[in-house]
């Protein structure tokens, strides 16, 4: 039975999806492709001194990203540290230096890892004019990054790669914002709260005193999910009811987070000029997710806890107004698409539920990934994958009429390399260096043996993908989790980046190498297959032992016994 | 020195190097053994990480191994001793595999190098100091004692760039150069393997000689274009020998994938005990390193260079020899062929195929006096002319008193004088008619458009016209017929043709002809396109065409005036017949000088990167069984639930890694033929052919070390004490 539903809730998401596809994706194709600036755009190019005509080589672009950041870290921890004075501050202090650091690098990287607790930090002014702002550019600068490294295969013999400020400015205005705008409405139409007014103490009929907090969370709420970004107004994210008050926000809430992911497969395909390039992409991404969501639903409606079986499944951490299947919906979205926000609590799903969310972040969350950064990130698994098995049709490696030569390669290689050894080597310092372990064991973990372990797992998984969704149950805010979870946030940022626009820097260099029958061909159920199989080989096996001390250890016990 | 090889002996050589490499591969290893322990240097080892790495897990367990016969309770960590030394053994021979698959490979080439090596023995030179081209040409003069020239001879070995010596028969040609006076039969069986001799001029295509091979008959007078040390047959020696093998550009982005991959796997496998501590568990540093081995790319890190060099040697086998293994790859991408017509597509010489009467003339008539014209003729065309007469019935003789009238370039006719005073003529149809209006003949527009007619249905049939004409001894001068010459298109061109273009390659056919002729080959033989009219220049300029569109393109030429075309072509194959700037601008030589080997060389090219893609596949596929044997082996004990995941059911967690690190090694030598022979390959559009090869080599890759595995444990789980 929970199958058909779960299918049919599938079925829904990818039925609205693929109406929106097609008009969303030429939209994008349009917005990064046309020449004209519209009339506010001249006027922010004028006050930042760029030239808009004028195309970037890859460097000047890192340059552009890199500063932007940069500029992003500083203004908003300087929010944070002047927030006494700020209007709407609801009455909290300045927040501390390391924690608005750390809130101020995990919310520009596009993380939203929360170290802070929402409902005891930050007023209205930081939420809406610090918070929110990096919701957007920071979603902007992902989907930058991803159309400079298309432009890289569409592109021939260019120097340059697009114009950041550009691609930032539109990216934010004309696609971010109208969105954002006209769902935040939509989602306060269905009752997520929308207001600046003071909080309200009431009594509850067991007679305790409770405050319930307000604020502007619709619009906050629309562009967390719209930009993949996933920091909650409030603690308990989009299971607080102010957020995610029914199905229908869950659903529209879902479909936000997968609409710009999915649909830049369109407008990749557009941009290099076969669609069916796009379809390859998307078909990877599905079935990825597909998979995964699977697993999910079954792993949490047949528990080896027969008990659990008789109250239909585990439903622990669960909402009941969304249950296991639009909770394994979310959560299957969340971490596959770098939002990181969270309607169930992922720490209490059974072990191997919960293994199925941490997979979703460890194969690099390509399915379909943040905003832009699924994008590349899936990109880069292609060329991988062309590599490998493209020299079986006796050809050098080429992908979408370019050649993977030595410099690609490296490139490639190295982006891959960079989220594995964070976190593995995160994980692995966690315990093995002394005043860690002791931070770990003492303050951090609630649960020990094989879950513990499975926590601390996610939380570098979660940190080196700028996920930013929580197994909770660990406590993060130490100073050894702080500096290495804020470490693996920027690492697990900004690298990449670099790599992938020094790749679409080379790319864009070479000549296109036309098609012909002896290519091989990329936009064909045979390579979805490769692709898959190889980011699965290329990624998830790389966690195959951690995975086994974890909740593989975890959750295959109950089946032996 | 006259340790100089004869003709025989040099034969006997090259028959012994392709003998030795149809030797068994049993034979061919134990003989590469030697060199294999070579190889166990590290600074040789160095330059392949993949297997870097497993030199030092074996020696660091050798180590171990050592200590823990000093102190088992402390650093056996709970295994018998005896383990740790297993898996070193393992582990060496897992290295040795590796090293000889590259020395069986380099061992084939090195055969070949030494018998190049015996024609490359100093020889005396005859220089000619003064050279005088002006009134000298042949140096005569200091035989002679003419001129102011003199002739010196100095050891071979002291020839420099622009030196000028004297060969004559029975001499070796001390150096590589252009024949600059005189005409020789030369012998290059040393570098061919071809016993026939072939002739060498001065001033035309063939002007190149090299040196090592010896002039039969005649005397040469040769410019050395080569610097010392820097001979052709030196070249080839390096190339042969891999001496200075440089990784292609494709074998170091490769390097750098696997590089990554080890990276990762080194990274998780460190990480592994931190990890485990957390849950209280460890894993013994034997069981880490046979880990690692077993997870990083060892296959194909083991095989690439012999792959690489195996490719090298197949392109040798069929005499013909690449710059660098560049070359071959870029042979591979190649997506435009330019072929010359005439030796490559059609036999060199055109065939008459029909006799065309004219309106007034019997059929008889034209067959009899093209054949008659045609006796005197001693090219193929006139010969095919009498033959095809004969089949008419004509058995024409030769008419006693009769002239010859040959072919000059300002008649542009040939024809035959007969002493009744009748002559016919056969020729080019405009000077056939200048002809005829010269000798007063009158043609009917009846007649004139017959002939235009006939000739423009020819031409567009790709044939050649050849008008036949006759002026009777009353001087009445006439037009009889046409001869059709047609193109004999090379049997089994037009299926070939058709398989490249399943391979996504476009034949470009390039031709001196008209373009209405050239058009009807092209179709005949099938080829994409076609260059008519064809100069050295148009080949040029088509092939920066096609590069400017991205294409790659390959061409064989050998010509001086190639050489352009040869340096711009990505790549250029020249014939060894050719100039020596044509062997210079080219990146391969064809020792056959047979241009339809542009074909074979591209297969050579795609089969050596199939072969590539086919093994890095296939060992990264191997990961999963390997992951599924060692996982639950390192933590089954502690957590049962992992034993679900030990799938193939192995005995227990030692024979598990005992079994999965000896498929390792195992399989390196099972791939070795492959990686030699390499993978098979048929003309086919790119999917089906990686369709094949991943269902081979990538599901292949999945379920064999599953299989393989679980067989050896079989055997393992004898073994007292697993």
């Amino acid at each position: 039975m929970v199958y058909i539903y779960a299918f049919l809730a599938f079925a829904l998401i990818a039925l609205i999806l693929a109406a929106i596809y097609k008009p969303l994706g030429d939209y994008m194709y349009n917005v990064f492709t046309s020449d004209k600036d519209l009339f506010f755009e001249k006027w922010i190019y004028k006050i930042i001194g760029v030239d808009s005509k004028k195309g970037q080589t890859w460097k000047a672009y890192l340059r552009g990203v890199l500063g932007f950041s940069l500029m992003s870290v500083l203004f908003l921890y300087l929010l944070q540290r002047i927030q006494h004075w700020l209007p709407f501050n609801m009455g909290f202090d300045n927040v501390p230096g390391p924690l608005a650091f750390n809130t101020a690098a995990s919310f520009v990287t596009n993380t939203n890892w929360q170290s802070y607790s929402p409902d005891v930090t930050l007023g209205y002014t930081v939420q809406f004019a610090g918070l929110a702002v990096q919701n957007f550019v920071s979603a902007a600068v992902g989907i930058a990054v991803a159309i400079a490294l298309v432009r890289g295969f569409a592109w021939r013999k260019s120097e340059t790669i697009g114009n950041f400020w550009v691609d930032l400015t539109r990216a934010t205005m004309r696609l971010l914002m109208p969105i954002a705008i006209v769902m935040g409405i939509i989602l306060i139409a269905l009752g997520v709260t929308q207001n600046f007014a003071d909080w309200i103490h009431v009594t509850t009929i067991a007679g305790n005193e409770q405050t319930i907090m307000q604020g502007p969370v619709a619009s906050q709420e629309v562009i967390k999910e719209l930009g993949t970004n996933g920091g909650g107004f409030f603690n308990a994210n989009s299971s607080h009811p102010y957020e995610n008050p029914n199905m229908w926000t869950n659903l529209i809430e879902i479909l936000l987070m997968l609409c710009i992911p999915v649909a830049l497969t369109r407008t990749t395909g557009r941009m290099v000029g076969n669609i069916k390039q796009g379809y390859a992409l998307l078909g990877a991404m599905v079935v990825l997710f597909g998979i995964s969501f699977l697993c999910v639903v079954t792993a949490e409606s047949f528990s080896s806890d027969p008990i659990t079986n008789l109250t239909g499944g585990s439903m622990e951490g669960k909402e009941n107004r969304f249950g296991i299947v639009w909770s394994g919906l979310f959560g299957t979205t969340s971490t596959s698409t770098s939002t990181g926000a969270v309607n169930s609590m992922h720490d209490s799903y059974t072990a191997l539920g919960g293994m199925m969310y941490m997979l979703n972040m460890m194969l690099g969350e390509v399915s379909p990934g943040g905003v832009g950064a699924g994008l590349y990130g899936i990109l880069v698994m292609a060329i991988v994958t062309v590599f490998i098995a493209g020299l079986m049709v006796g050809r050098t490696p080429e992908y979408l009429g370019k050649k993977i030569g030595p410099r690609e390669m490296k490139m490639a290689s190295l982006y891959f390399l960079v989220m594995p050894i964070t976190v593995v080597a995160g994980v692995a310092l966690s315990f093995a260096v002394p005043f860690a372990r002791q931070s770990i064991f003492d303050t951090s973990l609630n649960n020990s043996g094989n879950h513990g372990f499975s926590e601390v797992v996610y939380a570098f998984t979660s940190a080196a993908n700028n996920n930013g969704s929580a197994f909770a149950g660990i406590t993060a805010d130490t100073p050894w989790l702080d500096t290495m979870l804020g470490l693996a946030v920027l690492l697990g940022r900004f690298l990449p980046i670099a790599l992938v626009i020094a790749l679409a820097g080379s790319l864009a260099k070479q000549d296109i190498v036309p098609e012909t029958s002896g290519t091989m061909k990329t936009d064909n159920r045979l390579f979805v297959f490769l692709l898959v199989f190889v980011i699965f080989i290329i990624s998830a096996l790389t966690f195959f032992p951690t995975l086994a001390l974890g909740p593989l250890a975890e959750g295959l016990e109950g089946l032996v016994a | 020195m006259s340790a100089v090889m004869s003709n025989a002996e040099t034969n006997d050589v090259i028959k012994d190097v392709k003998k030795s490499n149809n030797k068994s591969l049993g034979e061919m290893l134990i003989k590469s053994l030697p060199d294999a322990f070579r190889k166990f240097d590290p600074r040789n080892m160095w330059h392949n990480p993949v297997m870097f790495i497993v030199w030092v897990g074996a020696a660091f367990l050798t180590l171990l191994g050592i200590a823990q016969l000093f102190d088992p309770a402390e650093l056996s960590q709970g295994e018998p001793v005896f383990f740790t030394w297993i898996v070193a053994v393992v582990l060496w021979l897992t290295v040795l595999f590796a090293n000889l698959a590259e020395a069986v490979a380099e061992g084939r080439g090195k055969a070949q190098a030494d018998a190049l090596r015996k024609t490359r023995t100093t020889t005396p030179a005859r220089v000619v100091v003064g050279y005088d081209e002006q009134n000298d040409p042949d140096a005569r003069g200091p035989e002679k004692g003419i001129g102011s020239a003199t002739i010196q001879e100095i050891p071979s070995s002291d020839l420099k760039q622009g030196d000028v010596v004297v060969v004559s028969e029975g001499e070796l040609i001390p150096g590589d150069g252009d024949i600059i006076s005189g005409i020789a039969s030369v012998d290059e069986s040393a570098i061919t393997g071809e016993s026939a001799p072939v002739i060498r001029e001065s001033g035309g295509d063939r002007s190149a000689v090299t040196g090592g091979t010896r002039v039969l008959s005649d005397r040469i007078v040769v410019r050395i274009t080569q610097k010392p040390g820097e001979s052709f047959v030196d070249k080839m020696i390096a190339l042969v020998e891999g001496a200075n093998r440089q990784k292609t550009p494709n074998e170091i982005a490769l390097d750098v994938l696997l590089s990554s991959l080890t990276i990762i796997f080194l990274v998780v496998v460190l990480c592994i005990n931190p990890q485990a501590s957390s849950v209280d568990s460890s894993v013994s540093l034997t069981v880490l390193i046979a880990l690692l081995v077993c997870l990083i790319p060892t296959t194909i890190g083991a095989l690439l260079s012999a792959i690489g060099i195996a490719g090298m040697d197949r392109l040798v086998q069929r005499n013909v020899l690449a710059t660098s293994g560049r070359a071959i790859e870029a042979a591979g991408d190649v997506t435009t062929l330019l072929l010359d017509k005439t030796g490559t597509i059609t036999y060199g010489n055109r065939q008459a195929s029909e006799f065309h009467a004219l309106p007034g003339v019997s059929h008889d008539e034209i067959v009899k006096a093209a054949a008659l014209s045609s006796l005197a003729d001693s090219t193929p065309e006139g010969q095919s002319i009498v033959a095809l007469a004969k089949e008419d019935g004509f058995n024409v003789q030769d008419v006693p008193g009769s002239t010859a009238v040959a072919f000059t370039a300002e008649t542009r006719m040939s024809g035959l004088d007969l002493p009744n005073g009748d002559r016919i003529r056969k020729g080019a149809t405009s000077a056939v008619e200048a002809w005829i209006e010269k000798e007063g003949g009158v043609m009917s527009t009846e007649v004139r458009d017959a002939l235009h007619d006939r000739v423009a249905s020819i031409s567009g049939q790709g044939g050649t016209p050849l008008v036949v004409a006759e002026q009777y001894a009353n001087g009445e001068a006439k037009v009889l017929g046409v001869v059709q010459l047609k193109d004999v298109v090379k049997k089994g061109l037009r299926e070939r043709f058709e398989d490249m273009r399943k391979m996504g390659i476009r034949t470009v056919m390039v031709t001196g002809d008209n373009p209405l002729t050239a058009a009807a080959i092209a179709k005949e033989a099938g080829v994409d396109d076609f260059i008519a009219e064809a100069k050295p220049e148009d080949k040029l300029a088509y092939i920066k065409k096609e590069q400017a569109k991205g294409q790659l393109v390959a061409m064989t030429g050998d010509g001086t005036n190639d050489a352009p075309a040869l340096a711009q072509s990505d790549v250029g194959v020249a014939m060894n017949s050719g100039t020596s700037a044509a062997k210079e601008a080219g990146n391969m030589v064809d020792l056959d000088s047979d241009p339809t080997k542009l074909i074979d060389i591209v297969e050579i090219g795609k089969q050596l990167l199939i072969t590539r893609g086919a093994l890095t596949t296939f060992s990264i596929a191997n990961d999963i069984a390997k992951y599924f044997a060692i996982i639950p082996a390192m933590f089954m004990m502690q957590f049962p639930g992992l034993g679900v995941l030990n799938i193939m059911g192995l005995h227990s967690p030692l024979s598990a890694v005992l079994s999965a690190i000896i498929f390792n090694a195992i399989i390196i030598v099972m791939l070795i033929p492959l990686a030699l022979k390499g993978v098979k390959y048929r003309a086919e559009a790119s999917e089906k052919i990686l369709g094949r090869n991943l269902s081979i080599y990538g599901l292949g890759g999945i379920i064999a070390p599953f299989i393989g595995i679980w067989i050896i444990d079989l055997f393992v789980r004898l073994i007292p004490g697993f």
